[in-house]
């Protein structure tokens, strides 16, 4: 599904902060991104959405080069942070705005948002309040559901258990194994958490300082020879 | 503790995003600075003698209108003084008394642009005053106008954000105005004496000094008490309310974008300013069409007046596109957005705009038929022309715009700027010939043709500038996300 070749990125101070030579991942995989700060996953997913330039290589999604043609826009959804929500309206009205964007009518997204009542745990739908005022971890509730609107078969979300309450946490992670399961979708998370990681993804990359320095499926060993290779 | 104060203000000064970004507007901005500056000190210097020369006794004219003169003072602070944003959250941990902390915002204000211009007009007159043999009680009239100067500073900082306040004072004064241009009551009458005063007595010179320190005592204890997250400092939310618009899914992806674009006009701090100021610039025209200012008096002034009056809106809107979306142009990014159809969702909100202005000003029919129809062509150049230059423009400002600047506390204002008006005056000029080229060379209806066909070959051009558009759209991409991450 996505083919990554000899990406890199060097801003203009000269730093490297990533560097892929050859990352392949096939459709229906559900794909961890792990490693410290700086190690480069939100410059990943960011050249992953065309959102910044990269200084060397390409990446090819569903046969569509990213950072040519905008083919891929269609089939992909993310929610990396915040800046992705759009502060001054409501739950329903940016679901919906989304929805529309994505070709989907107000009972689609009605159904998707009955479906995650539960991860809303009341405190979005109807609260009356705009995105700007809720919440760090309720807007995050809100971008998550949101990149699910309309079935893409590419969901990208950076960091998606930081700032959610225990919890939370664990019903986002029947979310994501729903969506691994579906053969259809690809899922890519990042995270600096490898207990979680490990529970939801069925291949693991991690990277420091822009370079991949592990790459292992799942297995029961998978958590400890994480924790021993970020051990201190 | 004043020294590291100092310190903090010059980094966030030098490390401010807008600065530096683009020196060829800075220096534009100051050399518009540098002759506003040369005016006002060439006001001042010369006011007497010219007052003088038409009969008029200087100290006492300048007194009469002393009234009006701190009005707008206080009227230009409010839309374009900012406040005194201090990074004030991250110092509240540490071990710096709350007062100090006060005093230095508030003493900041002091040293503001809009206090010490005032000196350039207040210090040379009292020169003159001085030579002319006024004595030693024009020092203590001078005195009086600067405690009123800084008076209004911290009276500006007291109803800041408080627009019920500050648009009743706004009325009342509008109201003096106009009765006083009517003769119908003129509050001179009783506020010249009160100037007046300040050289006639050795004493009354203190009252404004008094209502200065007032006012400083106030504001100090106003932000005191206001210090803290959950009060002065908090981000205030109103309840939200949801609103469909189901009317206009009817246009399909234009009209979910133009769903959004009215709900940001609607529901944000920043976007509201604008549209007050786009019912201010209507009334503007009142200055031209009126003929009361001698040097406006002419054909030109008077289309240069009508651009103003029907695209208020459009200019002050239309200049921050995309910039706007500023805050989630990522999440835009990354959707499968149609660029004509975003591109045509703006275009059609400021076309609405602009119909809604050229309505609004029906009452310019009061000065004859003629006057109005500047007004309409002037509206059909800023549809066709303006709309296209104005997008254009905005396609390479990249400031990323802050909503909800004014919800805190010390936010800062700056839904107008100067920035603004410089952008806008090109877009004045080509109007303006193609009317005074009308009008002297064959006839003033001519000359309203002129500007109108001007306006309708402009919009056959629509589609072509659309795309030039979505091209820069495209090809600054990269630059505008990472110009919009900065925030100041």
């Amino acid at each position: 599904m996505i083919q990554v070749h000899n990406l890199s990125k060097t801003y203009n101070n000269g730093v490297k902060v990533l560097n892929v030579e050859s990352l392949e991942i096939p459709k229906g995989q559900s794909f961890g991104l792990v490693g410290n700060n700086g190690a480069g996953k939100t410059t990943f997913f960011s050249l992953l959405l065309d959102l910044i330039q990269p200084s060397s290589g390409h990446i090819i999604n569903n046969n569509v080069q990213v950072n040519t043609s905008e083919a891929w826009k269609p089939f992909t959804a993310a929610f990396i942070d915040e800046s992705f929500l759009i502060g001054y309206l409501t739950a329903e009205e940016y679901f919906y705005f989304i929805g529309e964007l994505r070709n989907q009518n107000k009972a689609d997204v009605d159904t998707l948002l009955a479906k995650h009542e539960e991860f809303f745990n009341g405190e979005i739908l109807k609260s009356k309040k705009y995105l700007r005022d809720l919440s760090k971890g309720n807007m995050k509730k809100v971008g998550i559901i949101a990149a699910l609107i309309g079935n893409p078969e590419v969901v990208i979300l950076d960091e998606p258990f930081a700032n959610l309450d225990p919890t939370t946490v664990n019903r986002l992670k029947k979310i994501i194994k729903e969506l691994a399961d579906d053969t259809n979708t690809t899922v890519l998370v990042s995270s600096h958490d490898l207990v979680h990681t490990v529970e939801v993804c069925n291949r693991i990359v991690a990277l420091n300082k822009g370079e991949i320095v592990k790459d292992i499926q799942t297995s029961p060993e998978t958590l400890k020879e994480l924790e021993a290779f970020f051990a201190v | 503790m004043f020294k590291h104060f100092i310190w903090l203000e010059w980094k966030s000064f030098l490390r401010s995003a807008s600065f530096g970004t683009n020196l060829a507007m800075k220096i534009i901005m100051g050399l518009v600075a540098l002759y506003f500056l040369a005016c006002f000190a060439i006001l001042g210097t010369t006011v007497y003698f010219i007052l003088d020369k038409e009969g008029f006794e200087p100290l006492q004219t300048v007194n009469k209108f002393m009234i009006y003169y701190f009005a707008v003072d206080l009227l230009i602070r409010y839309f374009l003084q900012k406040m005194p944003v201090m990074n004030i959250r991250p110092l509240l941990t540490l071990p710096i008394k709350k007062g100090t902390i006060v005093h230095f915002s508030l003493g900041k204000t002091a040293l503001s642009f809009f206090n010490w211009t005032h000196a350039l007009f207040f210090i040379p007159f009292t020169i003159v005053l001085l030579i002319k043999g006024y004595g030693y009680q024009a020092i203590l009239w001078n005195i009086a106008m600067f405690a009123l100067v800084y008076f209004n500073n911290f009276i500006n900082i007291l109803i800041n954000n408080k627009d019920a306040v500050f648009y009743s004072v706004l009325a009342v004064f509008a109201g003096l105005g106009l009765t006083h241009y009517y003769n119908i009551f003129d509050i001179t009458a009783y506020t010249q004496p009160f100037f007046q005063g300040m050289y006639d007595t050795n004493y009354l010179f203190l009252l404004p000094v008094l209502f200065l320190i007032a006012a400083y005592y106030f504001s100090f204890q106003f932000f005191k008490s206001n210090l803290n997250l959950d009060e002065g400092l908090a981000k205030k939310s109103e309840v939200a309310q949801t609103e469909n618009y189901t009317w206009l899914e009817q246009f399909g992806t234009l009209g979910t974008f133009l769903k959004n674009d009215i709900r940001l006009l609607r529901r944000n701090k920043r976007s509201k300013t604008t549209l007050i100021m786009s019912v201010v610039f209507v009334f503007y025209g009142l200055l031209f069409f009126t003929s009361s200012i001698e040097a406006y008096d002419n054909p030109a002034m008077k289309v240069f007046a009508g651009i103003f009056v029907s695209g208020g809106f459009l200019f002050t809107f239309g200049q921050f596109i995309p910039s706007w979306d500023s805050a989630y142009y990522q999440l835009l990014m990354s959707q499968n957005i149609p660029y004509k159809e975003y591109i045509k969702s703006k275009w059609w909100l400021m076309v609405i705009g602009t119909v809604i202005s050229t309505l609004l000003a029906s009452f310019y029919l009061y000065f004859g038929i003629h006057t109005y129809l500047i007004v309409v062509v002037a509206a059909i150049f800023n549809i066709g022309v303006n709309s296209h230059l104005v997008m254009l423009g905005g396609a390479f400002v990249k400031t990323p715009i802050d909503l909800t600047t004014s919800k805190q506390a010390f936010g800062d204002k700056q839904a107008f700027n100067v920035k603004t008006m410089l952008i806008a005056i090109p877009k004045m000029a080509l109007p303006m010939v193609l009317y005074a080229a009308g009008y002297y060379l064959f006839s003033p209806n001519i000359g309203l043709l002129f500007v109108a066909l001007a306006g309708v070959i402009g919009f056959l051009f629509r589609d072509y500038v659309f795309s030039k558009i979505e091209k820069i759209y495209k090809s600054e991409k990269y630059a505008t996300i990472a110009a919009y991450k900065q925030k100041n």
